[in-house]
């Protein structure tokens, strides 16, 4: 079967399932004895496995079974929780999410897990991966090894199985057997050895599960639990029969020593119970249980649609406007009152299918959100603080285009925030704060914008060392520095020449890499500003456009071609004479507002045909990249206008100064003049 | 049986030429160009082709003819080519025609002035001779991002 069809639903699915698995976790974390967000994560994992199986991603599928099997163990309260468990199964939904990854890429979703496998299947056999003493026990238990491991696996029904075969004289034997690693049928070996071991006796319990090993859901090994007359040694003769079996070891199942485990994971259950009833006594606790217990996720009814035909659905709507534009001009030609209201009418429904097609496009923050949480407290591991995330308007909408550019910057902020924002607890409890810090994201709409704020409670930026650090780093003079205002004090962690000093980190706690952060945000046609207390904690407060395919921009004429500047790289527009023009070693400048300004005569760099006198007075347009300014020649502006965005396409990548193409109302192109390759 | 090759025919300098039909979307009246600086001669800019802001190339200046004024017979044949749509001006464009694929003969060595790379073939239908036209060699971006090096 083709699955090519298919990839791309699973690998969507599977994101989606990867990301339950992920919050469930976190969730089940914070309220520990709530079982039921097992079964949650449990359901997600399960489906994972099948899918990957199906669609024959075995490692995939292996990694997931080896997940779900712990999770299972956590499920029947077999394995009590602890963070060093949690982190296991972090790393292993992280592997798998690089899995799928690799997948989406084009790959195999091949990755060494061996490690993580290890550490499950320890977990699943109930025993601790994590402390180092764990190899010494390992070596000294070596041989109760398996007791241990069919101990804690046998239910109450299992085990007076077990109990009343000894009673009746029955051996009980745990079974391990290898099958060859060239072994092709797997199933088909798993069928033989059951039949030969139910003619000897009963089969009371196999791991994998039997539909596992039906479905060659294992590895080389698999384990069954049998009651029988015969000897242990006889069974494994007639196991060793089968074709392809590798080996076989039996073991006899000491009974007192399952009672012992089963009791000890009895306590276990009371201890948690116990733990739970002391909970239920604090208030805060029960609240959040009634919060998270409610939120049955109701099935959406939603389709996926691929970006790309929404693109054609847009440039097909772009038609129907300018369609419309003119017979607008054609019906107040005609002056006919019926095909006046006719066109009117057609204008509003038109406006209103706008609307639409563009909301399409939006999609809620929450999925770029979604990373953090795990992130967060992965972080606050690593770098061992307790803090606190809280997530604020995940809802907020925006466009794709500029959902998939601004995951990068965010994480930059958090971890800055997370390193060098938040304090050590035994700092925050040395200043009388609450040892726990808070990291706010919230993200809201305002206008035409969608506002991201960063918010920490942690250190805060110490204006002074900032300062010193930009004095000598040569960014500013201290002329400039007696007259910059706290904000903008701060904003100097943003220049470029702050970001690579590592030393940077230890003196304003802040300022690696946010350079990079500051472009990418602003090649978005948003801008950063940041504000800060020292002690009490800094906001980064982002602004961004509500769409990427829409743009303002002025539009401007040279001879008789149109060109649209952006406006998110305009300072201002102005007249100057032609008589003000001063000539500095080969370039022409003018004197702004006591600053040398270059001019840069668009007529000339883009050899435009001239086909016009030339004025007296010269129209430009003032533009900025980064701090520098350069004035635009242009003959005369038409106006500010909100374009739809376009690329020139693959042929002409090579274009100079030019970064797209719009459409405007009389279906005529307009080139983008892209002001950062005019700058240098 | 023979197979048949559908071609569309156009014309430039009073010479045939073909290009096959599935590569072409479509052919278009001219519409308003607009430039875009300081590309090759022959990508003469880009129209808005239903939305879609597509390339414009100049076959007589690709093919090295002298350039005439556009008129009323002038028409874009839209190709598609490895996922990009390009335009092609042509002096006049009206004929699509079967060619037996036996008919079409390698290329001679030189016809006209057109280098002889970006031929494919020549077939000769009745009294009429058609150059199969090499789109990949004739749209090459390599070929294009030379001829923008040297100016």
């Amino acid at each position: 079967m083709d699955m090519n069809q298919y990839l791309e639903v699973f690998i969507e699915e599977s994101k989606e399932h990867l990301q339950t698995c992920s919050e469930q976790l976190l969730v089940l974390e914070k309220n520990p004895e709530d079982l039921s967000i097992v079964n949650e994560i449990f359901r997600s994992a399960h489906t994972l496995k099948g899918m990957s199986a199906t669609m024959g991603y075995e490692d995939l599928a292996n990694l997931t079974h080896k997940m779900e099997n712990v999770l299972d163990a956590i499920r029947n309260s077999q394995i009590a929780l602890s963070p060093e468990l949690f982190d296991v199964i972090f790393l292993a939904v992280d592997h798998l999410e690089a899995m799928v990854m690799s997948i989406a890429e084009g790959g195999d979703g091949k990755r060494n897990v061996k490690d993580v496998v290890h550490q499950l299947e320890m977990i699943e056999k109930g025993e601790s991966p994590f402390s180092s003493t764990n190899a010494e026990i390992a070596a000294a238990s070596a041989v109760l090894e398996k007791k241990e491991m069919i101990a804690g696996e046998y239910d109450e029904f299992e085990w007076t199985v077990l109990q009343q075969s000894k009673d009746q004289g029955f051996n009980s034997f745990e079974i391990s057997i290898g099958l060859r690693e060239d072994c092709l049928l797997k199933a088909a070996r798993v069928f033989m050895v059951f039949e030969v071991l139910e003619k000897s006796g009963e089969v009371i319990k196999s791991h994998p599960p039997v539909e596992l090993l039906e479905e060659e859901q294992f590895d080389q090994q698999f384990t069954v639990t049998m009651v029988t007359t015969e000897s242990g040694e006889e069974i494994k003769k007639k196991i060793m029969k089968v074709t392809e079996v590798d080996q076989v070891v039996v073991n006899a199942i000491d009974l007192e020593c399952v009672r012992h485990e089963a009791k000890s994971n009895e306590d276990n259950v009371t201890e948690i119970l116990k733990q739970e009833s002391n909970d239920a006594l604090l208030p805060t606790d029960n609240d959040d249980k009634k919060k998270q217990t409610p939120v049955k996720p109701a099935s959406s009814k939603t389709i996926r649609v691929n970006i790309e035909r929404l693109d054609i659905l847009m440039n097909l709507f772009e038609e129907l406007v300018i369609d419309r534009g003119r017979l607008d001009q054609i019906s107040s030609d005609l002056d006919n009152q019926e095909l006046h209201e006719t066109v009117e009418r057609m204008s509003r429904i038109t406006s209103d299918l706008q609307t639409i097609v563009l909301n399409m496009r939006m999609v809620p923050v929450e999925t770029v959100f979604n990373r953090f949480p795990k992130m967060v407290r992965q972080l606050a591991r690593d770098l061992n603080k307790k803090v606190n995330l809280e997530i604020n308007g995940a809802e907020t909408e925006l466009d794709r285009t500029v959902i998939d550019e601004i995951g990068d910057p965010l994480v930059h902020l958090i971890r800055n925030a997370m390193d060098h924002g938040i304090e050590t607890t035994e700092e925050r409890l040395a200043k009388g704060k609450n040892e726990e810090g808070k990291i706010l994201l919230k993200a809201y709409h305002s206008g035409n914008h969608v506002f991201i704020e960063i918010e920490d409670d942690g250190a805060g930026i110490n204006k002074d060392r900032v300062l010193n650090k930009a004095l000598s780093n040569g960014i500013l003079t201290k002329e400039t520095a007696a007259t910059l205002t706290d904000k903008q004090i701060y904003e100097l962690i943003f220049a470029s020449g702050f970001s690579t000093a590592e030393t940077i980190s230890d003196v304003s706690g802040r300022g690696v890499g946010l350079d990079v952060v500051k472009n990418t945000i602003e090649s978005l046609g948003g801008t950063v500003t940041i504000d800060s207390k020292e002690n009490e904690g800094s906001i980064f407060l982002i602004q961004l456009p509500l769409t990427l395919s829409i743009i303002s921009v002025m539009l401007v004429e040279i001879q008789n071609e149109k060109y649209a500047i952006p406006l998110s790289s305009i300072i201002e527009t102005a007249i100057i004479k032609r008589a003000d023009i001063m000539n500095a070693h080969n370039q022409q400048v003018i004197d702004y507002r006591g600053k040398v300004l270059p001019l840069l005569f668009l007529k000339d760099i883009f050899e435009v045909p001239i086909s016009q006198e030339e004025e007296e007075s010269l129209s430009v347009v003032i533009v900025r990249k980064g701090d520098k300014l350069a004035g635009l020649v242009v003959d005369s502006f038409i106006g500010q206008l909100e374009i739809v965005l376009k690329s020139l396409g693959n042929y002409l990548t090579s274009a100079f100064a030019i970064s797209g193409a719009t459409i405007l109302g009389d279906g005529q192109v307009a080139l983008i003049i892209d002001c950062n390759t005019l700058i240098h | 049986m023979s197979e048949d090759m559908k071609v569309i025919v156009f014309q430039i300098m009073d010479k045939e030429y073909a290009i096959p039909v599935d590569k072409v979307s479509g052919i278009e009246k001219l519409l308003h160009i607009t430039r875009v600086p300081k590309t090759v001669k022959f990508v003469k800019g880009v129209i808005n082709l239903r939305g879609v802001i597509t390339p414009i190339i100049d076959l007589r200046v690709r093919f090295g003819f002298e350039e005439v004024e556009y008129d009323e017979s002038t028409r874009i044949i839209v190709v598609f080519l490895d996922d990009m749509e390009v335009g092609l001006i042509v002096d006049s464009a009206n004929d699509v025609l079967d060619i037996p694929v036996e008919s079409i003969e390698p290329q001679p060595e030189i016809v006209g002035h057109l280098a002889s790379e970006y031929i494919s073939g020549v077939a000769k239908i009745e009294k009429r001779l058609l150059v199969l036209i090499n789109l990949e060699k004739a749209l090459s971006l390599e070929v294009t991002e030379n001829m923008l090096r040297e100016g």
